[in-house]
């Protein structure tokens, strides 16, 4: 079968790496930050987690002229279905309508998300909507090429009921991973925590995240390592 | 763009935005679910299928629900694409929704909702758009059990045991060999997993995690997930190459 998870050399795509995570109390969302056009990168700090209403966001992977497109139309109409509910609008139904986008014109898409929110009658949800318009609502989505490289380690390192820290440090750690692998993925990761007390965002530059194998710790230059070691650092 | 498709054959498209590519129809299946196989038993039917949700290679979905109730005295078993299953549960929705509005005292026998989504998948087909799944429909209705299938290009029949996909060449050798009509509820199980288990050794697609639904003219039932033991303590297992180094 020839399946892409998202062609990384073509026009303009978010080759990415793309988390939701539900702990209890809310959800997690992360991603790393790199917009790619073939083998450049046009974009190293791109925000590929989009706010659709107030308590519930959107994670893109694919080609990001139709994730914007999609995530513009669904908080037009979400717009409108809260002022008509006059409440919040629950992650669900925000999936839903992501879903028939992608559904409806899956001939045309190119577009792996993941939907991620809280509302008062389910807590924190997190629905996967990948190629082909399919919804599925997990414990915890990852999409993006790099996911491919964290099946094995969420298999190994996801538990139910976490707290918020260990959401946080579990996202960040995985979207790390995932950049040190995945040609597509890098730059910085950017994490947005929702639950009932609203939404935080954070931000991890690319030189605060671990270093992982046959990674060095970065220096400003060659000349502070020769500065400080000892008399012979140079050996032929 | 289109937003709302709200009948079977969504033949209405946008009149702003008329696009090339849509004229080509005919897509590829992405998550996709693989063989369901189900028998004819004494007090009704039993159907089974995994929870696998595959993406290409990858297993990447193992939660999906691929057996679902339909009306009072249906059930619905998919493999294909999961996306087109879930748009065919919400056709099912309404028309079971519709034929219990006529508030008659009358409702949807499986055999009718077979034929219904016979018309449905044959006229995607003939469209070529199809809806890429094969499907198992089984039921039981005043004392009848009914059992059919219908697949992306139209082929329906009906038999005492069908399957889709790998079943199809797995499980249906093993079925025709010790199916009979006065199966029990518990012998009934254990074919079915007997088929089950040969698909989790030879299917790549696979997964260990199944679903066994009933249908009698009490009522359904849908198992909680569960999983097979295997064996591998064969002794041709543990050396197979010694005597022929480099062979399999």
């Amino acid at each position: 079968m020839d399946l892409n998870s998202g062609d990384l050399n073509s026009p303009l795509s978010t080759g990415t790496t793309i988390i939701g995570v539900t702990y209890n109390g809310g959800v997690v969302l992360g991603a790393d930050s790199r917009t790619s056009t073939g083998m450049y990168v046009a974009n190293r700090a791109s925000d590929k987690i989009t706010q659709l209403t107030d308590n519930v966001y959107l994670c893109r992977s694919g080609s990001a002229a139709d994730t914007q497109t999609i995530s513009d139309y669904v908080r037009y109409f979400l717009h409108q279905h809260t002022i008509q509910l006059g409440q919040p609008t629950t992650v669900k139904v925000a999936a839903n309508l992501v879903r028939l986008l992608a559904y409806n014109n899956k001939n045309m898409l190119q577009a792996g998300l993941i939907v991620g929110g809280w509302d008062k009658y389910e807590g924190g949800k997190i629905y996967g909507v990948p190629l082909g318009g399919t919804i599925i609502e997990q414990p915890f989505a990852i999409g993006g090429s790099g996911s491919s490289y964290l099946y094995g380690f969420f298999d190994q390192a996801w538990k139910e009921g976490m707290t918020q820290e260990e959401a946080e440090q579990l996202v960040v750690k995985a979207v790390s991973l995932a950049i040190a692998r995945d040609g597509a993925s890098g730059g910085v990761v950017r994490t947005v925590t929702i639950n009932s007390e609203g939404v935080a965002r954070k931000f991890y530059p690319g030189d605060s995240l671990p270093l992982w194998h046959e990674e060095l710790e970065p220096h400003e230059s060659l000349l502070d390592i020769l500065s400080t070691s000892n008399p012979e650092p140079m050996v032929s | 763009m289109i937003v709302d498709s709200s009948s079977p054959a969504p033949a209405k498209k946008s009149l702003l935005l008329s696009s090339e590519a849509d004229l080509q129809r005919t897509q590829t299946p992405y998550v996709t679910g693989t063989s369901v196989i189900a028998i004819k038993y004494k007090d009704g039917i039993l159907i089974a299928a995994d929870m696998g949700g595959s993406y290409g290679s990858t297993l990447r979905y193992k939660n999906v629900e691929r057996i679902r109730p339909v009306g009072k005295h249906s059930l619905i078993g998919a493999s294909g694409e999961i996306s087109d299953f879930q748009e065919i549960l919400r056709y099912l929705d309404e028309l079971i929704l519709n034929d219990s509005m006529w508030d008659d005292g009358n409702s949807l026998g499986p055999k009718e909702v077979h034929n219904y989504l016979t018309r449905v998948m044959y006229n995607r087909r003939n469209k070529f758009n199809p809806l890429w799944n094969s499907l198992i429909l089984g039921g039981v209705k005043n004392g009848q059990k009914y059992l059919g299938t219908v697949n992306m290009i139209g082929v329906h029949y009906e038999d005492n045991h069908v399957a889709t996909g790998f079943g199809n060449h797995l499980a249906r050798p093993i079925l025709r060999e010790e199916w009979n009509e006065n199966l029990t509820f518990e012998e009934g199980v254990k074919l079915l997993e007997k088929c089950m288990r040969v698909l989790l050794y030879r299917d790549r697609s696979a997964v260990n995690k199944l679903q066994i639904a009933k249908i009698t003219d009490e009522g359904f039932t849908i198992s909680q997930p569960y999983s097979l033991k295997t064996q591998w303590k064969f002794k041709a297992f543990e050396n197979p190459t010694v005597g022929a180094e480099g062979s399999w």
